[in-house]
């Protein structure tokens, strides 16, 4: 045996020329695990190894198959991939090449459908909070949906008979197919931009989960999300729930639902009305009445059938406050004179007049009492005061 | 009434009930009253002839925004 000796380039070459000669390998499907899953940022390929309990491949998936997928691949998730087995010359790497792929098990629309979901939530774009007011009584209704499905019957019947003063604002858009995402995109933008309805039904009716699949479109979710005008989603039937229905400011089972919810009903409008002007009649008579009642008690009172009694009862006034006025006069004056009468008893009884009553008698000289005989000489006259009188007295001798 | 047919519904539906709840307040001199009770009962036959004659009006989006885009030129 005198085998040629050859390079790594060539012998690479030669093993992707037989594998890819391999019918075998040409269109396989493959059943495996995703795991060490990137979306390259630049080129938008992916890159992953599938892998069971006990193998695995390295996989590739080119960007133009990788941006057809509806669902964004995980680690984890178990997954079936169409392709073709490769070699990587420059590695000398043999992969699977991936054209196509469908989640295992649950299918790949139910699949998209759960991640959006997931995705739109943690933005906050189901948020209650952030849902807007559906206008009691509006004066246009914009409808987007199909010209030619029962739904735009349905909802033009539902208007015309709750509520036939609102106008209602067409915009025919396809409901399914590859153009209708963005053509329903446009219409909520349109109306935004001349602010041309009150509230918007977004809608179509039933079908399976493909043909309402527009309405899962991350951007028609979008566009509901951004309105400005309240939007009311009517997709399909009571058990379908899209994403749109999510975004939307308030779901409606159906797309008679949907107009019912937009607008007042008549009949219930006009008895509101009624009752407003029944109430009318009623507060004004009331206060008629009441104001009424006011002028009569003021009429009736006493003042106005006998003035003079208002006099009388004046006059009755100063009378009594005369009365009371002299009584405290007397009472005033009896009592100063019985404290007169009491200070003069205390004089009384202070009174030296009192002591010469009892034999003593008191001298005075020019009128003023002597306390020492060395205040007078021999031979001056004094007076001696006796409780009777005077005794003009000569002074004979003094005598200590 | 002339003034009020240049009125939507809804602002008369409005106003109408503005005025029942004035009135229900109470604290209003009686001619006023008398003024709000005369303008309240117009605004409900408004109201209610607007609701009986209603028919309804279908315009296609288009045909607003070429009326727009012909009063801006």
């Amino acid at each position: 045996m005198n085998s040629p000796v050859i390079t790594v380039t060539q012998l690479n070459s030669y093993l992707k020329s037989i594998i890819e000669g391999d019918e075998n390998l040409r269109n396989i499907y493959v059943c495996g695990e995703v795991s060490n899953f990137t979306n390259h940022y630049r080129t938008g390929h992916f890159y992953m190894v599938l892998k069971d309990a006990e193998s695995s491949i390295k996989a590739v998936m080119f960007r133009s198959n990788a941006q057809r997928l509806r669902f964004m691949p995980e680690n984890g998730m178990m997954i079936i991939a169409r392709g073709r087995i490769s070699i990587f010359e420059r590695d000398g790497q043999y992969q699977l090449y991936i054209d196509d792929m469908q989640p295992y098990g649950a299918g790949a629309l139910s699949v998209a459908y759960e991640q959006l979901k997931n995705r739109l939530a943690s933005e906050g774009l189901f948020d209650e909070k952030l849902k807007k007011a559906i206008p009691v009584c509006p004066s246009r209704v914009g409808v987007i949906t199909s010209p030619t499905g029962a739904a735009i019957h349905d909802i033009l019947n539902v208007l015309g008979r709750r509520f036939p003063l609102a106008e209602v604002i067409f915009c025919p858009v396809e409901v399914q197919g590859v153009n209708a995402a963005q053509q329903i995109v446009e219409a909520i933008e349109r109306f935004n931009a001349g602010r041309y309805a009150d509230v918007l039904i977004v809608g179509r009716g039933g079908g399976s989960i493909e043909d309402l699949w527009t309405f899962n479109e991350e951007r028609v979710a979008r566009a509901v999300f951004s309105s400005d005008i309240p939007i009311i989603s009517a997709v399909g039937h009571e058990t379908d729930f899209t994403i749109c229905d999510f975004v939307a400011d308030l779901r409606a089972p159906t797309p008679s639902a949907a107009a019912e919810l937009a607008v007042p009903n008549r009949v219930v409008l006009m008895e509101h009305i009624n009752q407003l002007k029944n109430s009318l009649i009623n507060i004004l008579n009331l206060e008629i009445e009441k104001k009424r009642t006011v002028i009569k008690s003021l009429t009736g009172s006493k003042f106005f059938s006998s003035p003079i009694y208002y006099i009388d009862v004046k006059r009755q006034t100063v009378d009594s406050l005369v009365e009371k006025m002299s009584v405290y006069m007397k009472r005033e004056v009896n009592e100063k004179q019985s404290i007169l009468s009491l200070l003069c008893g205390k004089l009384h009884a202070l009174s030296p007049l009192k002591v010469l009553a009892r034999g003593y008698s008191l001298t005075l000289k020019n009128n003023s009492a002597l306390c020492s005989i060395k205040e007078v000489e021999i031979g001056d006259e004094v007076d001696v005061m006796l409780s009777d009188g005077l005794l003009n007295c000569s002074i004979l001798s003094k005598a200590e | 009434m002339i003034y009020l047919k240049k009125q939507t519904f809804e602002q008369s539906a409005a106003r109408l009930e503005e005025i029942v709840k004035k009135l229900e307040m109470g604290n209003i001199p009686i001619d006023e009253s008398l003024k709000l009770f005369e303008e309240g009962t117009k605004l409900a036959e408004f109201c209610n002839s607007c609701l009986d004659n209603a028919q309804q009006k279908i315009i296609e989006l288009t045909e607003l925004e070429a009326e727009d885009a012909n009063a801006e030129q």
